[in-house]
């Protein structure tokens, strides 16, 4: 960590949540594929190399109040911002509690109403746009939050993230853009996606700041969205991050990425980085981190458990919500 | 009871919304101080300010996506697109997001929200101020199409549509705007979205249309029936998604004899949707074959005068159409 979590005011106790909610994102994600490959459920689209990054901003957010418009891979911001295990296995297995969608869209197509996620599709960026109509509205009625929009950098090339950007820039809207950068959009790398050195230098034309972050270095990632969050000024953060799994269950990355590249990024990994750093500091115990996996994998056993148990929607209410029910004019 | 224009009646809907609701505001292209391009938001920048007659960057699918961003948070937009034909840079937030909103969260989001585009061909606009574009949309389950044929419906169904929990697409004809006039209830009043509307009733044959072709066809009847004594029947579809399928089975009935009119292209267009409806449900009440009418199957109309006037429907066109269906 360039920055100690003491300089960042962040106390010891708030640096091991934030290993914890990181551990519990990669494990979740673990079992997802396990789920996949063993024929439980059908698809799985991951966050793995992206935790610190995710955990970071989430944890610069005021979760209580702030909108998040996540993109599929923001496991660990989701989970962050109060959608449990549970919920998250309901959702891959496809059930009828999935509060996502009540096993109507595909696995991490997030969405929560109470915790303020919003609904997202698989058109890529759409999101942008979003984030800058809740802004918009927000400061119409004075509410006092911020918006949090994520995607990829791949994404970054849509038309919707141009559009979203300059109205959210015109208006000085307080969204913080945040591009996680994996270097790859499905099989295409960085230099055949995007024209710039950086997605973030293009927030001079969108009147905001814009910043590189080390996305695998959860500390640095909180700083920079952190300060966004106080500017009270719209903020454009590219974290750079690695994807240490195949874009998703049905892609095989060795047709395109190299053993030696593939072996690299897994020797970037933030999750392990920070806990060493951890244990330098002193904080982190083979007790302490043995206790945090088994709690991890009792919670994941039981809501694995639980999900593949509930039932599926019923087909009497498959066509129902195309339209409001019962609401009057 | 007033008259007034049908582009009034667009005006008066908003204003009268606006000062209902505080949740309304209108935002799109050059909607504010200019109070648009045909004026159809005039006066409501200086009654309401700019934050709630929001003029946009010139991006249809910014204006669209946040209209959806904002709905979700609990106001209820109103998005104007300059003209339809530039609504296609708006289709994947209003397909892809708007109308499955709903449905895809399992009613946990909606996105209760108004997206206003003047279509329609006659005002010299050349192939891209002209389109009726509506059968774009006319698949999407989660949509609403409606398109209002003279003031007092233009005035309903914008409150409606405003009022409405889902999103609704309103296709204001923009050669109707000062063209027809007509009258409008002093009250507060909503026209049922989902409901089509006899606007003429007769024995000899029956027409299905909707916007301008409406007024068209009426007029056409009227004089059919003074001097050929033709009683045409006239229903005006009024929502064009979803269809009222009763009302429309219910009105080809009534003669055996069915017109079908729209000045889009003709393939593909709302009409064959209700021709297939009237196929379906009322093959052994017709005395004749569907008849359809439509604009030719060429990308849209010329701009040059007499070439728009050959590309569109005209009221020559619809009197042949209906004497040559009567005389089956």
């Amino acid at each position: 960590m360039t920055v100690s979590h003491k300089e960042a005011n962040l106390t010891d106790q708030q640096a091991l949540d934030i290993y914890f909610s990181m551990l519990r994102a990669r494990r979740v994600d673990e079992r997802l594929w396990l789920l996949n490959r063993s024929g439980k459920i059908p698809f799985v689209i991951s966050c793995q190399g992206q935790e610190a990054a995710q955990i970071g901003a989430a944890y610069a957010l005021d979760l209580t109040k702030d909108y998040l418009a996540p993109y599929y891979r923001d496991l660990g911001v989701v989970l962050e911002a109060g959608m449990t295990i549970q919920d998250v296995m309901l959702n891959a297995f496809a059930k009828a509690e999935d509060p996502n969608s009540g096993g109507r869209q595909m696995q991490a197509h997030w969405g929560q109403r109470k915790n303020r996620i919003l609904s997202g599709s698989s058109p890529v960026t759409t999101q942008v746009v979003h984030a800058a109509g809740v802004a918009l509205a927000g400061r119409m009625k004075r509410d006092d939050f911020y918006t949090f929009v994520s995607l990829g950098e791949g994404s970054s090339n849509q038309g919707d993230f141009h559009e979203g950007l300059n109205f959210i820039g015109v208006h000085q809207l307080p969204v913080i853009t945040f591009v996680e950068n994996n270097q790859y959009a499905i099989s295409t790398p960085y230099d055949r996606q995007v024209a710039s050195a950086t997605v973030a230098q293009r927030a001079t034309s969108y009147n905001m700041p814009g910043e590189v972050v080390d996305g695998t270095d959860p500390i640095a990632t909180y700083i920079a969205v952190k300060k966004a969050r106080e500017s009270g000024r719209p903020a454009l953060i590219e974290a750079l991050c690695q994807r240490l799994t195949p874009h998703s269950s049905d892609d095989d990355h060795r047709i395109y990425r190299t053993t030696e590249e593939l072996e690299d990024d897994k020797q970037k990994d933030g999750l392990h980085h920070y806990e060493q750093y951890l244990v330098e500091q002193g904080l982190l115990t083979e007790e302490l981190k043995a206790e945090m996996e088994a709690t991890l994998k009792r919670e994941i056993n039981e809501a694995t458990t639980y999900a593949e148990q509930a039932p599926y929607g019923s087909v009497e209410d498959n066509l129902r919500y195309v339209y409001a029910e019962g609401e009057k004019l | 009871m007033r008259t007034i224009s049908y582009i009034e009646a667009i005006n008066e809907a908003m204003r009268e919304e606006m000062q209902r609701d505080e949740n309304v505001f209108v935002l799109g292209e050059d909607v504010g101080k200019k109070g648009g391009v045909f004026r159809a938001t005039d006066g409501l920048y200086d009654e309401f300010g700019e934050d709630r007659v929001l003029d946009t960057p010139l991006a249809e699918s910014a204006i669209a996506g946040v209209a959806v961003g904002a709905a979700m948070y609990g106001m209820k937009p109103i998005a104007e697109m300059q003209f339809a034909d530039f609504i296609l840079p708006a289709v994947n937030q209003i397909i892809s997001e708007a109308a499955k909103m709903r449905y895809r969260s399992n009613n946990d989001w909606s996105c209760p929200l108004v997206v206003r585009a003047p279509f329609g061909g006659g005002v010299h606009g050349g192939l891209y101020h002209s389109q009726s574009v509506e059968a774009i949309f006319a698949n999407q389950p989660g949509l609403k199409i409606v398109v209002p044929s003279n003031p007092a419906d233009a005035k309903g169904l914008l409150k409606a549509a405003i009022r409405d929990p889902d999103p609704v697409l309103y296709f204001e004809h923009k050669k109707a705007y000062r063209l027809l006039k007509g009258e409008v209830p002093n009250e507060d009043y909503v026209v049922p979205i989902g409901k089509a509307d006899v606007k003429r009733s007769g024995e000899d044959l029956t027409v299905i249309t909707y916007g301008l072709m409406v007024d068209q066809t009426l007029k056409v009847a009227e004089e059919l029936q003074e001097e050929q004594d033709i009683s045409v029947h006239v229903l005006d579809l009024r929502t064009i998604y979803p269809l009222d399928q009763e009302a429309i089975i219910e009105a080809a009935r009534k003669t055996g004899k069915v017109l079908l009119i729209t000045e889009d292209n003709k393939e593909g267009s709302i009409i064959g949707e209700v021709a297939a409806i009237v196929a379906e449900h009322c093959l052994f009440d017709l005395d004749a074959p569907i008849k359809r009418l439509a604009a030719p199957d060429a990308p849209s109309m010329p701009y040059a005068q007499s070439l728009e006037k050959d590309f569109m429907v005209t009221p020559d066109q619809i009197e042949a159409a209906i004497v040559e269906l009567a005389a089956f």
